[in-house]
């Protein structure tokens, strides 16, 4: 009698876990086209998948350096292995050309690929799913009238076990939910227009939140490390970090839309993102998006444990260094110059704890993008070819314990680690 | 009452600092390449001596030839990580506008000691630049670089000047493939069919060879060239 008793209960369980299984199970969310005319070929459609797909930034994964446009075969590693993006021309041998509107639908919305097999989330479907069918048609139509490119997709290099079906599965059940963005009725308009551009097209959290141990992007925008090039996305709800609270909506336009606002400059990973992305959105878009950031609920920190002042021979050195090389540009006050040289006072790109966008900008120096807005950007030198670990190790301590900036000091071993330009 | 003016006035000074705009500096290209000139020079700041040793002078080279390197470096056909992450974001108009920038420059460029290198080797550089190797089909460096080894218009650029590491290492890619330039890519020919003594032999005669008096571009050459290049086409008949 126990035994069937036990027996049973197993049973049960087995069960149970199997119904989670299935209703848990991200199903496949099909939504069908308004009508054949969402994805005809009309100037209309054509014009708003263009810009669509500026708003997603596509073309970043999808074309290599000097390759053809969204022919595919840009590298991104990962720490699982290496993927390449895909061919989306509509080569029919090679790429997207035989897949119809609804397949694409399958795949931005639900992440199955016209085969049936489930694709890796390093294409961003998680995110791409919050976008809607019109949208997602009018990107298709648009897709279509790409010069068809021949350049087979190169196979992904992923470590086992991450390179099975089976993982992909279970990883898909655990953190995937398709979903179209669903207004928020007691926000307005334009703070909802924001979030689909922000959780959506715009996949900001791909970078900017902490990846678990399965890959997977935690909710909310709180920072992260970008694992594969060695850049550190700012939280953008943190007040210490990239937190947007006490900016004015106009100076978020201006950083987003042209590279550059009297607070800082877009460098690294995100001056890609203005250069190929934002800068080519529309004002409005921008701007709703600012709302929709500055609106996010701030993150409560706990007081900072308070600096230990850098070595005096450091501050020396670096406070030595830094007249012969920063405050030309940056000014003896650290109040930087017009949208020319961002200041060094106050600036969190500096003064977070995570330095190494700090030891990054020194070393490799580099030009905000090139923008509508701001066409021709002013420079900074790379300062890895004139200093040392422990020289550089030295100015980015001194900028970050100098007016008023009080972050903790950084090594010589840090620096060494970021030393070498990280590309694709 | 009098004391209020006196009490308005200590304050201004930090008043006016608080409300102060940012400090301007030079709405010139000068100023916007810094990034470029700490390693490259300027006319004002010459290269700093641990940079001669490697980073090419690129004051004076023709426009047309820095502007297809500078869009070489952002789309991959060169290989140097630290010159493509600075021009990644830039655009086809600012780039063409910083080639033009340091095409009008002039910079005196270092000359490496000739009495340091072994005669011979000399010897069979000059050869090389000078009169080519029919035996090896690699025609005469001055044959494409101008007489005087300074380049020529629009695209094709000068020799002189550049130190003998530089040199070296773009025969180096040339040979390997990580540098290209537009098809045909006449000096990735030309350097497949050179053996490693003799770009030794090229580079340490070019980098010991002063610059002329008259360091710009020749205007044009005698065509056809001996080999096709796709930096510096035939002009169409």
């Amino acid at each position: 009698m126990t035994r069937r008793r036990l027996l049973i209960a197993v049973l049960v369980l087995v069960l149970a876990g199997i119904a989670w299984a299935v209703l848990a199970w991200p199903r496949a969310q099909f939504v069908p086209s308004r009508s054949p005319q969402a994805w005809a070929a009309t100037p209309e459609n054509i014009a708003r998948g263009a810009y669509l797909a500026r708003a997603g930034d596509c073309i970043a994964c999808h074309t290599a350096r000097g390759g053809a446009a969204y022919a595919g075969g840009r590298a991104i590693d990962t720490p699982f292995g290496r993927l390449y993006g895909p061919n989306l021309t509509p080569d029919p041998a090679t790429g997207l050309g035989n897949w119809s509107a609804d397949d694409f639908w399958q795949a931005l919305h639900n992440g199955i690929g016209r085969d049936g097999r489930l694709l890796y989330p390093a294409f961003p479907y998680t995110h791409y799913t919050k976008v809607t069918r019109d949208d997602a048609d009018a990107l298709y139509a648009w897709l279509r009238t790409l010069p068809p490119v021949r350049q087979a997709n190169r196979p992904h290099a992923l470590r086992f076990p991450y390179d099975s079906q089976l993982a992909l599965a279970g990883w898909r059940l655990l953190w995937f939910r398709p979903g179209v963005h669903q207004d928020s009725a007691s926000k307005p308009a334009e703070w909802n227009r924001g979030a689909y551009l922000v959780e959506g097209l715009g996949h900001c959290s791909a970078c900017h939140s902490t990846r678990n141990a399965f890959g997977a992007a935690q909710a909310g925008l709180s920072g992260g490390l970008l694992p594969g090039i060695g850049w550190y996305a700012p939280s953008l709800s943190a007040g210490s970090e990239a937190g947007l609270g006490d900016w004015e909506v106009p100076h978020i336009v201006q950083l987003l839309h042209t590279g550059v606002a009297p607070q800082g400059a877009v460098f690294g990973p995100m001056a890609e993102v203005v250069g190929r992305s934002l800068q080519h959105l529309s004002e409005a878009d921008v701007r709703a998006m600012a709302v929709y950031l500055k609106a996010l609920p701030a993150t409560r920190e706990a007081p900072r444990p308070a600096a230990l002042p850098p070595q005096e021979d450091t501050l020396k050195l670096g406070r030595q260094l830094c007249e012969n090389h920063c405050i030309d540009c940056h000014g003896g006050d650290g109040r930087g110059a017009a949208l020319a040289y961002p200041p060094l006072a106050g600036n969190r790109a500096l003064t977070m704890m995570e330095p190494v966008n700090a030891i990054r900008i020194v070393l490799n120096g580099g030009f905000p993008p090139a923008t509508r807005g701001n066409p021709r950007p002013y420079g900074m030198p790379p300062f890895s070819p004139v200093l040392s670990d422990t020289e550089v190790a030295a100015v980015v301590s001194y900028v970050r314990a100098s007016w008023g900036n009080a972050a903790p000091a950084v090594t010589a071993a840090q620096v060494n680690r970021y030393r070498a330009v990280p590309l694709d | 009452m009098r004391g209020l003016p006196c009490f308005v006035l200590a304050f201004l000074p930090a008043v006016v600092l608080a409300q102060q705009p940012a400090r301007t500096v030079p709405d010139t290209l000068a100023q916007r390449v810094l990034a470029c000139t700490a390693c490259h020079g300027s006319p004002t700041t010459p290269p700093a001596r641990d940079s001669r040793q490697y980073f090419p002078r690129i004051a004076g080279k023709p426009a047309g030839y820095l502007y297809n390197q500078l869009t070489n470096f952002r789309e991959g056909r060169r290989q140097y990580p630290q010159m493509t992450w600075m021009v990644e974001h830039l655009s086809d108009d600012y780039l063409r506008e910083i080639a033009d920038y340091f095409s009008t420059q002039h910079i005196p460029a270092p000359v490496l000691e000739r009495a340091s290198l072994p005669a011979a080797q000399l010897a069979r550089g000059q050869v090389l630049v000078t009169r080519g190797d029919s035996a090896l089909q690699v025609p005469a460096c001055i044959a494409c670089h101008g007489a005087r080894l300074t380049g020529a218009l629009p695209a094709i650029p000068g020799l002189v000047g550049l130190p003998r590491d530089y040199i070296n290492s773009q025969f180096g890619a040339w040979r390997n493939g990580s540098r290209r330039a537009h098809a045909p890519d006449c000096m990735a020919t030309i350097a497949a069919r050179l053996s490693l003594e003799d770009v030794a032999a090229i580079s340490a005669w070019l980098a010991s060879e002063a610059q002329p008096a008259d360091p710009s571009p020749v205007p044009a050459l005698e065509r056809p060239l001996p080999l096709a290049c796709g930096s510096a086409p035939e002009p169409r008949s």
